[in-house]
């Protein structure tokens, strides 16, 4: 049997070579290295200076076991999550499509909506804290409360997630917002001459249009959820009750004596979280295309 | 603690440590230039170079002008911000580091003498020990008895008060804990919060820790605990936090909270009645309100240490494995240890002691007199827990357990249980 092979020229390879290996390089020296070195030092004990010695999974056993912020940042990722998918999201939508209404003064509110985006959540960590601190916040100034909003181990995830929460908002509002003045009219029309109520309309004719933005509003809350970090880092460096898993890795790799083995097993816990959202994501689009 | 904590507590004052780094870096940069330009006649010993962490403007201005008066070499300084230095001591020691290096005296000195990355200065020390006391010699000892570290200036801890607001009510600083608890009882009668507390920033807790468990059980076992010598489920450790349990009820609520800067200002505003913290206290206070503060030592509670040891940190200099300048870097640390170099520093920064003995103490300020003198008194000098102890031991497991038990002070034994299963993990 000839196998018909077909010839490159010595043009075709440079160009082969030049297009597709530097992509490569780029990709492995970037990519796939860096995660790669972070699984193999998972399994080592490490301080960056002294002699690397190989310990296996003994240090996802001490992270499972003995090390009482793992959990406690997972718990808080997966709240973050949560918090923002199922509130601050839809909340968004919510204030996107009253906006769309043309109400009286719609600019004004869309401006202060969409302010807090340009904040850094590192900034909005300091405004956080002028509000809820408990000897000198507005919070207790207004109210009269004496609540430890920031301290109180209890609470201070859900007060902090509400101030990242207000920046979130305005991000998804004007997204949505976009994807809204988008859609056909017509639509509309035709819907509400078949006697279609308003939220009939909405959930069985708009929504539905707006796919393409729901998944990039899907995917941006995933990552705003999983790289979060500023915002706690900037109220107490993610201490207390507000561990998340970024800060643990960083407090424990960055440092003066680090535990780059340890820090690295949680820096792969934290992959194969974004690892699992992004496999579901992908296979989910290719499904569709096919 | 600010792990980036500990002495970055006085650059917690200044917030935005970001925005601060970067002036400071370029500010390094610009100062990068020999400091005593056309004295090369006279600099027989070349260039020595000094990595500094002195990125507060006050630290900074007296390490220049301490350096003006060093003549036998041209001195090149690099100034980083003092937050990122200490974070990068690990990475900055393996690279390409400066001659001579800031640094602190203990277990944190002692952790890289080990890897083999500071230089043995012990010949250094025959020339200037003279002029320090047994207790600084062995801060700057590393635990293969060569000295590494050139202590510089220090500041103790104590428990601060306003001696206006105590001579008005009739307080008088307790000696015993049983008295320490009746005056606690008669401030809180009077309408005060006894004891101010923070610790939203992790470390000023340990402070607490650290005296209650010296007074309690000896330096000694303070240390050997710290090294990780010792089982954090010990009755001893336990005896600790029962005691400090006990005195719960008279610190200020909500400390996880709280900064020690807002603890702070509540004592200058005379709503809380004292406060254990580092001589650094006075920064809250307004120039005109300093002479205003006194402090005790904290009170004795098992008499057979009675009030032997305090916490008083000391900051120093130390010589990089890689100096290129070894012979230079030995003669400016000679100069550094001389008691009028470290009296310079002391009259800029009024929080700060000189190491010396020999130092001038005629032109300290009131508080700088009392500090001095408590601790000649002191015949062991801790170092604070996290100067103490593995950096990776503080920071990843000390702040968050003694958070944990400040936020819940009644569950103490599965408290230990965690410190001890996790401590076995890292001191391995």
């Amino acid at each position: 049997m000839a196998v018909k092979t077909r010839r490159y020229s010595a043009r075709d390879v440079t160009i082969l070579v030049i297009g597709l290996g530097v992509a490569i390089v780029v990709n492995v020296g970037l990519i796939w290295g860096p995660t790669l070195a972070s699984v193999g030092l998972s399994g080592t004990d490490w301080n960056g200076i002294g002699p690397i010695e190989w310990i296996g999974g003994q240090n996802y056993a001490d992270l499972a076991d003995e090390y009482p912020p793992f959990w406690s940042a997972v718990r808080n990722n997966l709240l973050w999550l949560g918090f923002l998918g199922l509130i601050a999201t839809p909340f968004g939508l919510f204030c996107a499509v009253l906006l769309d209404r043309r109400l009286r003064l719609s600019r004004v509110y869309q401006s202060a909506l969409y302010m807090p985006v340009v904040l850094s959540l590192a900034v909005v960590g300091f405004i956080a804290q002028l509000v809820y601190s408990s000897d000198y916040g507005v919070l207790n100034a207004v109210s009269g409360l004496t609540v430890d909003w920031l301290g109180d181990r209890s609470i201070n995830i859900w007060v902090v997630m509400v101030a990242a929460g207000w920046r979130h908002v305005g991000y998804v509002m004007i997204i949505y917002l976009a994807g809204l003045k988008a859609v056909d009219p017509a639509l509309k029309e035709a819907a509400a001459i078949d006697g279609a109520s308003e939220s009939q309309t909405f959930f069985r004719v708009v929504f539905p249009t707006l796919r393409p933005i729901n998944v990039i509003v899907l995917v941006i809350t995933v990552i705003e959820a999983l790289r979060a970090f500023d915002i706690v880092y900037a109220i107490n460096r993610g201490r207390n009750g507000l561990e998340l898993l970024s800060v643990l890795v960083t407090e424990n790799i960055v440092g003066e004596a680090s535990r780059i083995g340890f820090g690295s097993a949680i820096a792969v816990i934290l992959l194969a979280i974004s690892l699992g959202f992004i496999v579901t994501y992908l296979s989910q689009l290719f499904r569709e295309e096919r | 603690m600010n792990q980036r904590m500990p002495i970055s507590r006085r650059n917690l004052i200044l917030g935005a440590a970001a925005t601060f780094g970067v002036p400071a870096v370029l500010a390094g940069c610009g100062s990068d230039q020999p400091a005593t330009p056309g004295k090369a006649s006279g600099s027989s010993l070349g260039t020595v170079t000094i990595g500094s962490n002195a990125s507060d403007e006050v630290p900074k201005k007296s390490l220049a002008s301490v350096l003006e008066s060093f003549t036998s070499a041209q001195v090149k300084i690099n100034t980083v911000d003092h937050n990122t230095f200490q974070e990068n001591i690990n990475r900055y020691l393996r690279g390409t580091p400066e001659d001579v290096f800031t640094w602190f005296a203990g277990y944190r000195m002692q952790f890289f003498a080990e890897q083999g990355l500071a230089t043995d200065i012990s010949d250094v020390w025959r020339d200037i020990g003279g002029g320090y006391t047994p207790a600084f010699k062995a801060a700057s000892t590393g635990s293969d008895g060569k000295q590494y570290f050139v202590p510089f200036t220090y500041y103790p801890w104590a428990v601060f008060y306003r001696k206006s607001l105590w001579a008005e009510k009739g307080y008088e600083p307790p000696a015993t804990l049983d008295e320490f608890t009746a005056l606690a009882r008669k401030m809180k009668a009077d309408g005060l919060i006894p004891v101010a507390f923070a610790d939203k920033d992790g470390w000023p807790a340990m402070g607490t820790f650290d005296i209650i468990n010296m007074r309690t059980n000896g330096y000694d076992f303070h240390i050997s605990l710290m090294a990780g010598k010792e089982s954090w489920t010990d009755p001893r450790v336990r005896q600790v936090f029962d005691t400090w349990r006990g005195l719960m009820e008279f610190h200020q609520p909500a400390a996880l909270g709280r900064t020690w800067q807002e603890a702070a200002q509540s004592l200058q505003q005379k709503k809380t009645g004292m406060y254990l913290l580092g001589m650094f206290v006075a920064q809250q206070f307004p120039e005109s309100e300093r002479d205003d503060i006194d402090f005790f030592t904290f009170p004795e509670i098992n008499p057979a240490y009675g009030t032997d040891s305090i916490d008083a940190p000391i900051d120093g200099y130390m010589i990089s494995a890689k100096a290129k300048n070894a012979e230079g870097a030995k003669a400016l640390l000679k100069h550094l240890a001389q008691a009028s170099s470290q009296n310079i520093a002391t009259k800029l920064d009024p929080g700060t002691l000189a190491a010396s003995s020999e130092a001038d103490t005629s032109g300290y300020s009131a508080l700088q007199k009392r500090g001095a003198e408590l601790v000649s008194k002191a015949s062991h000098i801790a170092q604070f827990l996290d100067r103490d102890t593995r950096p990776d031991f503080a920071s990843t497991v000390m702040i968050p357990s003694l958070q944990s038990f400040v936020g819940k002070p009644n569950e103490i034994d599965s408290l230990l249980t965690g410190i001890e299963k996790q401590k076995a993990n890292i001191f391995r």
